[in-house]
């Protein structure tokens, strides 16, 4: 496989992911705002979280004065300028598609044109609030769709392990942000780590990766309980976008890419040591040392690691 | 526009359909235009979600558009198809002995059957070939050659694409999508398969891999990325013959020898069929300045460690200029008369010629001639009086740059525009392959000028495609 291939493959099961998770963040958002204003900026406040959460907040406000929901949607939806808006996710992963179409399955690629050409016919202007929920569901679909076509359509070679690097190490990067913005701006100054407090946000965290019915499943809390909630993203496997799961996924891909090649490269070793931090982790270890150190660290490991198969396979 | 009399491919003067034409007329009489407009746009949704779209150079808009297919197949039959071919046949080895001979001893011109200037002084004219022998003394290995037809019998030649002709995987899709929206019509046809092309292209690349190859061949297509216009058929091809797809920057030259990056260790490269221009293919040889070639490509070439298909320099062979020298070319080389017409062709750079043209605009097509996909051509009977004012001008400025052709009537084949069927003008390309021997894919892709009356089938210019059936026996 061209080296150029194997990038573009990362790169555009990446950007599906994000299209997904950039969709996932403004439906939390779109949510509180429709809740009675909370603590002194109120529902403002959190459409702040929602940029940052994304990672767009600096981007935004070169582009903005004021924060509220037109404008956040309208940049992080449409915003050509904004490489993470959901328009840029879905242009470069189709660009990335096009550039190597002789390695995708007919199935992925119709998903991908398919999304794209509905998407460009969206005209911004005529976005009003109330088309605002469908518009972000069928986001999600699409990139569900396009995650079933690689899973069901896909030979199981380098082409397959590719696309599962890129959509795993995008996944876990957006759960390892939101988890680390959000736990900062839930949890009140003073108040100890995972301690007892109580406040109906801490759901907005496990919608926003899709997981507030599946937490009941696992928890039985009444209400959601910080400490938990950072459990459940972090270390319990059976939550699909927790980042133990990423690892367990990315960890199997890099076993398929080794037995595939006959020869081990840095990045398994960077992946499966990262994996095991994961498996053998301790939340109370965790919070001991404290969480955003953790979740900091955490990001750094997964930004090397994209760095690490770039270098060891050619990515162009 | 003046009105000239055309062939009508389906129907006789008596209105009656042609043998090969009859079942498909009757089916057009019974079904409802109405399931044949939302087949039409069934079609079009098709092609539109396989992402079959070719760009339009000059537009800033859109950069991808769909080229109109209509549904209504146009018919060939055993007997005409014979005769094409081996008009075609003949016509392709010609080719190829002429490129040969133009970078080796130039018997031709010594024989004072064709101009020395016309080959020296060519703009597609590549010192760096002289002397060179390709695998198999193959040039051009995919040849796509324009014909139009004017009566029952007479077919023309109107170009030889001989650098990189483009639309071979229109004429496939155009019979995927046919086979599929009308398995009845191919129930009650024979129609001559085509979907091997893919499969014999690859014969024809691994029949012509460089001396430096033992073993089996690896052959990749090279391609100028995603923006080209004709992207689409690269990837298509590529993936279709179950080969690489790779740009420039995914190849380089190491110890004499053509590698491709790959994740793991480099792979090596023997057969290179590429989709980008002469120009462009190695910075240190060509233009310095490419981004979309291989820097010391030619020099491995020459080596004969790679091919290259086309090879470098085949342009010669379809210069407008040495077109109209074909029919001395063709006898010169296979020692036969030619089977397929050559079109008239006045070189403007001539005085006479020149001025025969400037009196007789209104009649005839002037095209540049270097020029191809329709831009910069003159459509003297269709043009209006300002137009053709405005080109004379341009021919008089640089007369050394056009030829001149009459106006021909080109055939007409039903066409399903609007709401109703109505003859509309056709061109054919069929694709020629050319290797350890000829393969002709029977058929082609058609070319439809939609505009009544129009005689410009090219799709930069609002043509559109039909499939193509040739009638076996």
């Amino acid at each position: 496989m061209l080296g150029r291939t194997a990038s573009s493959l990362f790169w555009l099961s990446r950007y599906v992911e994000r299209s997904e998770d950039m969709a996932r963040l403004l439906d939390v958002g779109y949510r509180i705002s429709l809740l009675p204003g909370i603590g002194n900026g109120g529902h403002r406040e959190d459409w702040k979280s929602t940029l940052v959460s994304a990672g767009c907040d600096a981007g935004f406000s070169r582009v903005y004065d004021e924060v509220n929901e037109r404008n956040v949607v309208s940049y992080m939806l449409f915003d050509e300028e904004n490489p993470s808006s959901v328009r840029s996710c879905l242009r470069t992963a189709r660009d990335n598609a096009r550039s190597v179409r002789t390695a995708l399955t007919r199935e992925m690629w119709e998903s991908l044109n398919t999304t794209w050409i509905e998407f460009s016919d969206i005209k911004p202007h005529h976005m009003t609030r109330n088309k605002l929920p469908t518009l972000l569901d069928w986001i999600k679909e699409r990139s569900m769709l396009f995650r079933g076509a690689l899973l069901g359509t896909s030979l199981r070679t380098d082409t397959f392990h590719f696309g599962q690097f890129g959509a795993f190490i995008e996944r876990a990067d957006n759960t390892s942000r939101i988890l680390d913005v959000k736990y900062h701006l839930l949890l009140p100054q003073n108040e100890m780590i995972g301690g007892g407090v109580d406040n109906y946000q801490w759901s907005t965290i496990l919608r926003s990766v899709s997981a507030h019915r599946n937490y009941r499943w696992i928890y039985r809390d009444s209400r959601p309980k910080p400490w938990h909630v950072a459990e459940f993203l972090i270390l319990r496997r059976e939550m699909p976008r927790s980042l133990v799961h990423c690892y367990a996924w990315l960890a199997e891909s890099m076993d398929g890419l080794e037995q595939l090649y006959g020869e081990r490269s840095p990045s398994m070793d960077i992946a499966h040591k990262t994996y095991d931090t994961l498996r053998g982790g301790d939340m109370k270890d965790i919070f001991a040392n404290g969480l955003h150190e953790f979740l900091q660290d955490f990001i750094t490991c997964n930004n090397n690691l994209t760095t690490a198969l770039a270098t060891d396979y050619n990515f162009a | 526009m003046a009105d000239i009399g055309f062939f009508n491919e389906m129907l006789t003067a008596e209105g009656t359909p042609r043998p090969a034409y009859s079942q498909l007329d009757s089916w057009l009489e019974q079904v409802p235009r109405n399931d044949l407009k939302r087949l039409s746009r069934e079609a079009e949704t098709i092609f539109r979600r396989h992402g079959i779209t070719f760009a339009v150079y000059g537009t800033d808009e859109e950069t991808e558009r769909l080229i109109p297919f209509d549904i209504v197949p146009r018919i060939i039959s055993a007997r005409e198809w014979r005769r094409l071919s081996a008009g075609i046949d003949q016509r392709v080895r010609a080719l190829n002995a002429l490129i040969h001979d133009i970078y080796h001893r130039q018997e031709i011109i010594r024989a004072g059957r064709l101009p020395a200037e016309l080959v020296v002084q060519n703009e597609a004219f590549l010192p760096e070939m002289v002397g060179h022998t390709p695998a198999r003394q193959v040039y051009a290995h995919i040849i796509g050659t324009d014909l139009v037809r004017v009566s029952e019998d007479e077919f023309y030649v109107l170009e030889d694409n001989t650098r990189t002709p483009s639309g071979v995987s229109y004429m496939l899709e155009n019979r995927e999508t046919m086979m599929h929206m009308f398995p009845e019509l191919f129930q009650s046809h024979r129609v001559a398969p085509i979907e091997h092309y893919p499969e014999m292209l690859r014969e024809t690349l691994e029949s012509v891999a460089p001396p430096a190859c033992d073993g089996s061949p690896t052959i990749a297509v090279l391609t100028p990325g995603i923006y080209n216009s004709a992207y689409y058929e690269h990837a298509f091809l590529a993936d279709t013959m179950g080969v690489e797809l790779v740009e420039g920057r995914d190849l380089f030259v190491d110890d004499g020898y053509l590698y491709m990056r790959t994740t793991r260790q480099p792979e090596r490269v023997d057969v290179l069929y590429r989709r980008i221009d002469d120009a462009y293919l190695d910075p240190l040889t060509f233009r310095p300045d490419s981004t979309l070639g291989v820097p010391g490509l030619f020099d491995v070439y020459r080596a004969g460690r790679v091919t290259i298909t086309n090879a470098p320099g085949t342009g010669i062979a379809d210069d407008k200029a040495i077109y109209s020298y074909m029919p001395e070319i063709i006898e010169f080389y296979t020692g036969q008369k030619p089977i397929l017409n050559n079109v008239p062709t006045w070189k403007c750079e001539e005085k006479d010629s020149l001025a025969y043209v400037l009196e007789h605009l209104d009649e005839l097509v002037v095209k540049e001639v270097h020029g191809a996909g329709g831009y910069g051509m003159l459509v003297g009977p269709t043009a209006s009086k300002k137009e053709r004012a405005a080109f004379a001008r341009k021919l008089k400025a640089r007369p050394g740059n056009y030829i001149a052709q009459p106006t021909l009537a080109l055939s007409a084949c039903p066409t399903f525009v609007g709401a109703e069927i109505a003859p509309r003008h056709v061109d054919l390309r069929p694709y020629v392959l050319i290797g350890d021997k000829v393969r002709i894919t029977p058929g082609g892709l058609t070319r439809v000028a939609l505009k009544k009356g129009s005689l410009v089938v090219n799709s930069s210019q609002g043509g559109g495609t039909k499939d193509t059936w040739v009638l076996e026996d």
